[in-house]
């Protein structure tokens, strides 16, 4: 009885009703990868990791992506080659039983930024800065709320204090976030030239983290429409080969 | 059994020995079947089809699946990332469990609108409220091998459930678990058990199958068959008409797969999970829902434990609440109402279930479970001594009625002569 009940208050009182500030509010945006027939724009998502390079890797790991993944992005096996060569990974033990370091191939995934969740907390003021592989997915209408929480850093409202160490986010639940605000506008300078207001550079890394958290979703899609065109004619054969055999059937 | 002559030899020899083919060619092909089954008979086959597809797909991704607090949420994502056309196979597994759900709950309230359940078909019934029980314990366990959020705080919610036995429940919670919390050792046999189970569902299947086909199946009119002229051999009428059925629901079901596989899942099942943050809100799949509802509308916690299993063990004696004649909700004019009233009533309960327990969501629900229990406890008892069913067909082919005005069922029994 006490767990259950130590449940349930958890419950009630982390959920977002009982947070002080209310609920975040969502900015909507077109996505090329919204609808069963969307796509990844591809040079987007190639701005969008160029932004979490510059920006977001300091502090996020990207666990789930190998180097190898970004021929995704459009990036041929050299270009993979360079990129991954400018990380080193630890690696080991070797002979002699020690751990060593070396440049990063395309079979390694992204090195994490900290050691470990402690050392995470130790260097972020006690807030363990996400792995955001899967982020996307991993919050209602995915999109939308990683656009918006990018983007919604403004003046808190003159009745809330905003605590040492928290910023005020108008579409964070709860409105106070450990994370500064990361995008001003032209944080980055793009390879194409393209725009880097802080608006632009948010949707493409909203471009970027709907692929790391589902490489596979264009494959799926396409895939879905082939066997949906061959379902529905399945099924009108199967139904005129049904009404030929009940044909003779009286009622 | 009569042996069957078949023209090729070797199937003779093995046939003699080992009747298999006529066999199958009793309860397959010739196997009479009433001939004026509704598509709301294709929902058996599909669930058959569907406990299919599940094992085949499950056997596939335990073979990648690690099984370990440590592991396995990222042995999921290495399944959807890395896996040959793993992100297919986990994605039909995850949606064909709701799929699968959705069907033999389609199957259960048919059974309950054409006295499915009545003499001479309660064993068969109640196999499979067994099957249903099983499944649930299965889908449960299946949920918390991603370990996820959603999958770590579910069972911990559902396991503690158990603390409510008086007296030994907390020691029996601490060996459900195999520890002191839900952790590797609870996960470990869960993956077990949700490997085994499938398989003793199947068993229960073969059981439900063969009740079946004992008295045959119910029709819509819910009178026996009188004769040949009432039936049609299995194959090939009814395999083709099952046939065509499965080929909608792979359509329905491949959409969801392919466009939206995410839909009936929670986003919080894509954070590994953390015992020392409890996600915003605990909900369970949605097919649990209407049973989380009847859970939380008792203040009680031993009560509100009760009244879920009591949903179900009132499955159990439905055959002897309803103890009305005649089977089909067509004949029974105050029935019919009721039945309708009974499915929204779930369809709230499933919806409160969703909803935080607070305010009028708490009143609603509690409305809600009482009616769903005076329902099976007092009104189909009730009504069986009460009601004037309206008169009933002499056969499925020949419909005269014994009474009453021959408008009555003019609609259920079309004006075709034998």
């Amino acid at each position: 009885m006490k767990k259950l009940l130590c449940v349930i208050a958890a419950v009630l009182f982390t959920s977002p009703v009982f947070a002080a500030g209310g609920g975040g509010e969502l900015k909507h945006a077109e996505w090329s990868f919204d609808g069963p027939l969307g796509t990844f724009d591809k040079a987007a998502m190639q701005r969008g990791f160029q932004a979490y390079r510059e920006v977001c890797s300091g502090c996020h790991s990207l666990n789930y992506i190998a180097f190898r993944n970004l021929a995704d992005l459009g990036y041929n096996a050299d270009e993979i080659k360079a990129i991954a060569s400018e990380y080193e990974v630890e690696d080991g033990p070797n002979d002699e039983g020690e751990m060593f370091m070396r440049a990063a191939v395309p079979a390694d995934h992204f090195p994490a930024p900290y050691l470990n969740e402690n050392a995470a907390r130790a260097a972020n003021n006690g807030a363990y800065p996400l792995d955001l592989s899967l982020i996307f997915k991993a919050r209602p209408n995915g999109a939308d709320y990683l656009y918006s929480l990018l983007t919604s850093y403004v003046e808190a409202p003159s009745h809330m204090n905003v605590p040492e160490g928290m910023y005020y986010n108008a579409a964070y639940s709860g409105n106070m976030i450990a994370m500064p605000q990361p995008l001003y506008g032209d944080d980055i300078e793009y390879a194409d030239g393209s725009d880097s207001s802080a608006d632009a550079i948010a949707k493409d890394l909203v471009n970027f983290f709907a692929w790391t958290a589902e490489p596979a979703m264009e494959t799926r899609k396409r895939t879905g429409v082939a066997v949906l065109i061959f379902l529905v004619l399945l099924s009108g054969l199967s139904y005129g080969a049904m009404r030929f055999i009940w044909a003779d059937v009286k009622k | 059994m009569s042996e069957k002559q078949f023209s090729n030899p070797a199937v003779r020899w093995i046939d003699h020995r080992l009747p298999i083919f006529s066999f199958l060619n009793h309860e397959a092909n010739e196997y009479p079947t009433p001939k004026n089954l509704n598509y709301f008979w294709n929902f058996g086959s599909l669930a058959g089809i569907s406990l299919v597809v599940m094992i085949i797909t499950g056997i596939a991704l335990s073979m990648s699946y690690t099984a370990h607090v440590d592991y396995a949420f990222e042995s999921v994502e290495r399944i959807m990332r890395d896996v040959n056309h793993g992100w297919l196979l986990r994605y039909i597994h995850m949606n064909g469990a709701s799929f699968f759900f959705i069907v033999v709950f389609i199957h259960i309230f048919r059974g309950l609108y054409y006295g499915s359940y009545k003499a001479p078909r309660e064993l068969l019934w109640i196999l499979g409220v067994v099957i249903l029980l099983l499944m649930m314990a299965t889908a449960f366990m299946g949920y918390v091998l991603p370990w996820g959020q959603m999958s770590f705080w579910g069972a911990t919610v559902i396991t503690n459930l158990f603390s409510a036995i008086p007296g030994v429940g907390e020691a029996i919670v601490t060996w459900l678990w195999g520890g002191f919390s839900v952790d590797n050792p609870t996960l470990n046999r869960f993956f077990s058990l949700h490997f085994l189970l499938p398989f003793v569902i199947v068993g229960v299947v073969v059981l439900h199958l063969v009740a079946l086909h004992r008295f045959g199946s119910n029709n819509p009119l819910g009178i026996d068959t009188k004769g040949p002229q009432d039936t049609l051999p299995f194959h090939p009428y009814y395999t083709i008409k099952d046939f065509f059925g499965l080929s909608v629901f792979l359509t329905f079901f491949a959409a969801a797969v392919f466009f939206f596989p995410n839909f009936m899942g929670h986003p919080d099942n894509y954070i590994p999970a953390n015992a020392l943050q409890t996600p915003a809100h605990i909900v369970p799949e949605w097919y649990f829902l209407p049973f989380y509802a009847i859970l939380r509308a008792v203040p009680d916690k031993l009560g509100g434990v009760l009244a879920m299993f009591g949903a179900i063990a009132v499955l159990f004696i439905l055959p002897w609440l309803d103890r009305s004649p005649v089977r089909s909700g067509r004949f029974r004019p105050i029935f019919k109402i009721f039945f309708w009233l009974l499915l929204a009533d779930c369809v709230l309960l499933g919806y409160i279930g969703a909803m935080p327990a607070e305010g009028l969501y708490v009143l609603v629900g509690r409305l809600a479970t009482v009616w769903y229990f005076v329902h099976f406890l007092v009104i189909l008892p009730v009504l069986s001594v009460i009601e004037t069913p309206r008169p009933l067909p002499q056969s499925i082919s020949k419909p005269i009625f014994t009474g009453g005005g021959a408008m009555a069922g003019a609609a259920a029994a079309p004006k075709e002569k034998v």
